[in-house]
């Protein structure tokens, strides 16, 4: 079981840009294990970097310094067993919410399975996020909550080792967002997934995560704290407001984040 | 650029398309009190301004031709070179329509066989381009070297005239009807690389990361992601290409002689028949403004709204 609190290794990971005015250092020293069945929140302020490092995990960039492992293998493209859930969906405008799921299905089982069994987990898939009756209609005929919903869908369907979610509900509003949340953790909760997910949402972080990562600001952004949260699942919005664990969870992030590493307007502009 | 270049003359010569696409709602409503009414109340206020929208949309077209006959008739009077006035192009008009196919040698033709002679040639010279044109646009889009490559030759290219490319065609094929071909392959190829290929360049970046991250074959690539993304650039490129090669076909015919609408306009000029000759300008309008319409139509078709959110 050793291997299992390793699952996702990240070693003294940097990352450069090259832009007009020269190179630009994003991340600087990134360590971080993620043990497997974790949700792991990366929070920071805009243009900290928390993306550039999911995208690293991701593999849809490789570091210019460290190494990355998922399940002791070296990180080296994207690949279904990574599956990423965009912030802006990422749907095809020309498929429907069927064929956008089913498109990740048959790329991940087609080998191993036939046309009536990937039709089933594709409507599996679409179940589980309660959008079943939505199947067939394309992502311009439905909300932007229902589209984030096809995302996940999508994501999960490819029974991927990790889940990565770049802020995933930051274009929702704040009640559809809060439905969601529940939604992500029941789902999580019944497949037991490893989760890294990007927010700037302080509450999404300790209502999500078994730990919460805080970025210091760009650039060459760190890990500045580790942040465990303590809290038994299954989590009840309503009755973790005002749990002191949960209360001290929040106070120590917003603490991190507006005091510590206040200077944000410079950097996000 | 080039799209730009090509779209403002074109939309502003298609007021009735645009007039009736932006007032679909107003379709109904306007045979609303045909139907019976269930609260009278409510329709009666309702009914003067559907007549007002009705004949903002029926009054400024029927302005517009009334303008246009009123300066024509003005001109036809004033003429010393027997210019023919409105009432005697409609009257010779009656007469070439009401047979448009009759045949009397290959110099004495109906307009309607001159028409299908012309639309023959563009579909053949605008197909093979388009054959070509589109996959060289993918290409080019795709890779960045093939851009480099070919982007200074388009740019040197692309700006002369396609009538300009007659005379090689001519020595080339060694006869008129290929060689007016080629001028229009020539002249239509252009705007279907250049569109294909920005539309490609253009695909959206999160499009191509949810290809990375599900590993899609090369040729689901293109089927489910590049193709559909493309397709709307795609049929503006094909749209501004039908719309050159029928300018072009006129006066490549023109040149070329044979039977076709350019070759009737030179042919009533030689007669001295100048109501034939107008009476070819409107042909060719109406034809024109018929494809450019139907491809519009095509495209709007195959085009997915809310991309981005």
């Amino acid at each position: 079981m050793n291997d299992d609190s390793k699952y996702i290794e990240i070693h003294g990971v940097e990352q450069r840009f090259k832009t007009t005015k020269g190179s630009f250092l994003a991340l600087q020293g990134v360590n971080l294990n993620v043990a497997k069945g974790e949700f792991v929140t990366l929070i920071g302020h805009s243009g900290c970097g928390k993306s550039t490092l999911l995208n690293l995990i991701a593999g849809l960039t490789t570091p210019t310094e460290g190494v990355l492992l998922c399940a002791n293998r070296e990180i080296k493209g994207p690949g279904p067993e990574r599956a990423v859930v965009f912030q802006n969906h990422s749907l095809l405008p020309w498929l429907t919410c069927f064929e956008n799921v089913y498109l990740a299905v048959e790329r991940v089982f087609a080998a191993t399975e036939n046309k009536t069994q990937l039709r089933a987990r594709t409507d599996a898939a679409l179940a589980l996020v309660g959008l079943t009756p939505a199947a067939q209609k394309r992502p311009g005929e439905i909300s932007g909550g229902m589209k984030q919903r096809v995302g996940i869908a999508r994501a999960l369907s490819m029974e991927p080792k990790v889940l990565l979610m770049d802020e995933p509900f930051g274009a929702l509003d704040a009640l559809t967002r809060a439905k969601l949340q529940d939604e992500l953790l029941a789902i999580v909760q019944k497949t037991q997934s490893t989760v890294v997910m990007v927010t700037h949402d302080v509450d999404e972080a300790v209502l999500l995560s078994d730990r919460i990562v805080m970025l210091t600001n760009g650039p060459a952004a760190t890990i500045g704290e580790v942040l465990k949260v303590d809290i038994a699942r299954p989590r009840n919005r309503v009755e973790l407001a005002e749990d002191p664990v949960y209360v001290h969870a929040r106070k120590a992030v917003i603490d991190f984040l507006y005091t510590r590493q206040a200077h944000v307007e410079k950097v996000a502009a | 650029m080039v799209s730009a270049v090509f779209h403002s003359p074109m939309d502003a010569s298609l007021p009735l398309p645009r007039a009736g696409e932006g007032r679909g709602e107003g379709v109904p409503r306007a045979e609303a009190p045909s139907q019976p009414a269930p609260v009278a109340r409510e329709q009666k206020p309702r009914t003067p301004i559907d007549l007002r929208a009705f004949w903002m949309r029926v009054l400024p077209p029927l302005a517009g031709f009334g303008l246009l006959v009123l300066i024509w008739e003005l001109i036809a009077m004033k003429s010393t070179t027997g210019f023919p006035s409105p009432l005697v192009t409609w009257q010779q008009a009656l007469t070439v329509f009401s047979d448009p196919f009759y045949s009397k040698g290959p110099n004495d033709q109906g307009v309607g066989w001159n028409v299908l002679s012309s639309l023959q040639r563009v579909a053949m010279g605008f197909g093979l381009a388009a054959a070509v044109g589109i996959p060289a646009g993918f290409a080019i889009g795709r890779f960045e070297f093939l851009a480099r490559m070919f982007n200074p030759l388009i740019g040197l290219l692309r700006p002369v005239s396609p009538l300009a490319w007659l005379p090689i065609g001519l020595l080339v094929f060694k006869g008129a009807n290929p060689a007016a071909i080629w001028t229009i392959f020539i002249c239509s190829i252009w705007p279907m690389v250049i569109n294909t290929a920005v539309g490609v360049q253009r695909v959206p970046s999160d499009y191509m990361n949810v290809a990375k991250v599900l590993n899609l074959s090369e040729w689901k690539i293109f089927t489910k992601i590049l193709f559909p993304a493309v397709l709307p650039y795609m049929l503006t490129g094909v749209r501004l290409a039908v719309g050159t090669a029928w300018l072009v076909i006129v006066a490549a015919e023109m040149l070329t002689g044979g039977v076709g609408i350019g070759f009737w306009v030179w042919d009533e000029w030689n007669n001295l028949n100048v109501a034939n000759i107008i009476i070819a300008i409107f042909v060719i309008g109406i034809v024109g403004l018929v494809l450019e319409f139907a491809l519009i139509k095509l495209a709007t078709a195959f085009t997915f709204e809310e991309v981005k959110s």
